[in-house]
């Protein structure tokens, strides 16, 4: 195997021809084409040939060299005459060439910084207006369930949910503890210096009750079940397995959103139960063990410190985040495009839209509690 | 001289459950090869076998000299850069431009510069009939014009054996004709070995040289040779039935 070659030589009838030798693939670096640009500058020659006799082997590099001589024979008005070439190359070159450019195709051109400003927009405001006749849809469809007339499946809805309710227990359980311990450890290092280290228990179970248990919970769900819902609900419209319902005449919100709604809306509240006794459990370590509370102390002051409307207030919040993290994880997944890339991207901008709406619904109910005293 | 694949006394399957055993063939260099036989006779498993994705209960698979699944990984992997493989839908990356597609293997295994390997991206597309769809996404394009990138895809870096599994399967019969002729055109003009895993009988009477025919119910290959002289001498019932659509 020797290292490919290009000599250039004038030919018959005032042409130039290219002499090619060694071995020209892709795995060598090859001639450039600037003596070819150069031998043309002047118009001396208007033809260019090839002569491919000492050519030891080749494959579509060599095409790739031709194409580049021939767009320099056009820039010089030169014709090219690919006659020399070795027979293979010929046919594959009838064969680029007898299709260079498909009909349908169109080249594109690099959107500018702005047109991408704009295009994000209007994607952003066209997914936002899909909301609206989505929760119409599911509006409708929770009418269909209190009717009787809906497709909803118990088995399937008590499988889903096992999975976001039970089989989420060791994350909420782990996350709970953590958050209730730090609250403990913070609100003791600003109560304890003014003798009230006694009152982490309320500030644990005040917090846990009202806002953090539910928040925390909401959170964890938006990143494990929102998330989860998106991809298979993505997963199955790249499938077609959406289209496939709809031409059954079922709806996917009866068939995959309710169920889901319905699974997350009930667990949610009971998690987040669960929630608050891991987190005021968490607080009574760091009560006991760094501020020397007794243990039976710490649970009355709980008990004192808490009332049912605390309680209450979590679980309505619970409820809604449930709602929200299901919405917005079967949206997503219903809008999602037609391959791999774009599942991801569902699951991403589920989850991000489920935090986003559970922040702004925890802030939006704390104002309202406040102002209607509850 | 191009790497040419043979087969010794394989045996694939998953798990418990055989596919095939037995098998015995050499593709002959520059030819179109046919692994035929009808659904479910492990056409796609042999090949699964043969592109370096199930490993073999049995038999060797050699590749030159080499038998495949006893060497080294780093040798394996020097064996499929010589190699190119186009799946039934086409199996493009779908976060990838149909130029990136192309390009991905002559940018990880050649020491081409960015310009070159999209220049070579370009001319392989145009070979396949998609010159200017560069820029398009796979999720843009339709599932016949996939299938052809799938093919300008496993010819990226020039290989010397290409697989297809079920190239015409979905198609149209003008598309399903124009797919052959391109990978005879393509055959001619690269010299490289085509296998082709398909049930598709005009495809396998046109475009095929050679072929072994697997079948599901003994498990093991029943005819090897040209597919038109089995079809019209071959005394085995099963192999007339099948290359005749069952009219003998």
């Amino acid at each position: 195997m020797s290292d490919p070659r290009l000599e250039l030589r004038p030919g018959p009838q005032g042409s130039l021809v290219l002499a090619l030798s060694g071995t020209w693939t892709l795995r060598v670096a090859l001639p450039g084409t600037g003596a070819v640009d150069t031998a043309l500058e002047g118009g001396v020659h208007s033809r260019v040939a090839f002569d491919t006799e000492a050519l030891e082997r080749w494959d579509t590099r060599l095409l790739v060299f031709v194409a580049a001589v021939g767009r320099i024979c056009e820039r010089h008005g030169a014709r090219l005459d690919p006659d020399g070439l070795p027979k293979g190359a010929r046919r594959l070159r009838e064969l680029e060439q007898a299709a260079a450019v498909h009909a349908g195709a169109e080249h594109r051109r690099d959107r500018t910084f702005l047109e991408a400003v704009g295009d994000q927009t209007i994607a952003f405001v066209r997914s936002a207006g899909e909301l609206l006749p989505f929760f119409g849809e599911v509006v409708m469809a929770v009418a269909r369930v209190l009717r009787g007339r809906s497709r909803m499946r118990a088995r399937e809805t008590l499988a889903i949910m096992q999975e976001v309710g039970a089989e989420a227990l060791p994350i909420v359980s782990l996350i709970s503890v953590l958050v209730g311990l730090i609250l403990a450890y913070v609100g003791a290092i600003q109560l304890q210096p003014f003798g009230a280290g006694l009152f982490v228990a309320n500030l644990v179970a005040i917090a846990m009750a009202r806002e953090m248990a539910a928040m925390m919970t909401g959170i964890i769900m938006a990143g494990r079940t929102g998330a989860s819902f998106a991809a298979t609900l993505g997963t199955m419209t790249v499938n077609e397995e959406i289209d496939a319902l709809r031409t059954t005449a079922i709806s996917p919100v009866d068939f995959l959103v309710l169920p889901r709604m319905v699974a997350l809306m009930l667990m949610l509240p009971l998690l987040t139960v669960y929630s608050n006794v891991m987190g005021i459990l968490g607080g009574a370590v760091v009560g006991v063990v760094l501020l020397d509370i007794d243990p039976l102390q710490y649970v009355i002051q709980t008990r004192d410190a808490v009332s049912l409307l605390d309680f209450a207030t979590g679980l309505f919040k619970a409820t809604v985040y449930g709602a929200i993290v299901a919405v917005a994880g079967c949206l997503r997944g219903l809008q999602c495009g037609r391959s791999a890339a774009a599942v991801g991207d569902a699951t991403t901008s589920a989850v991000v839209t489920s935090i986003v709406f559970i922040v702004v619904a925890s802030a939006t109910f704390t104002v309202m509690f406040q102002l209607l005293g509850i | 001289m191009s790497l040419q694949v043979r087969v010794e006394g394989l045996a694939v399957g998953y798990g418990e459950r055989v596919v095939q055993r037995d098998l015995d063939f050499a593709v002959p260099r520059a030819s179109v090869f046919a692994i035929i036989g009808g659904s479910g006779s492990g056409k796609s498993t042999v090949m699964r076998a043969l592109t370096g994705l199930l490993e073999p209960r049995a038999g060797r698979i050699l590749y030159g000299e080499d038998s495949y699944w006893e060497l080294p990984s780093a040798r394996r992997d020097a064996i499929l850069a010589r190699i190119g493989v186009m799946y039934q839908g086409g199996a493009l990356w779908s976060g990838m431009t149909l130029a990136e597609n192309v390009a991905l293997p002559l940018e990880e295994h050649s020491t081409l510069s960015a310009a070159e390997c999209r220049d070579m991206a370009s001319l392989k597309l145009a070979l396949v009939g998609l010159g200017g769809f560069e820029d398009h996404y796979p999720a843009e394009i339709s599932g016949g014009m996939r299938k052809r990138v799938g093919v300008a895809r496993a010819l990226a870096l020039d290989p010397e054996i290409v697989y297809f599994d079920e190239p015409s399967a979905g198609l149209d019969p003008v598309s399903s004709r124009m797919l052959d002729d391109l990978l005879l055109a393509l055959r001619d003009g690269l010299g490289c070995t085509m296998v082709v895993v398909t049930h598709e009988l005009d495809s396998i009477l046109t475009i095929a040289d050679d072929a072994v025919m697997l079948d599901a119910e003994s498990r093991t290959q029943i005819a090897r040779g040209n597919p038109r002289e089995l079809r019209d001498t071959s005394e085995d019932p099963r192999v007339r039935r099948f290359l005749t659509r069952g009219a003998t």
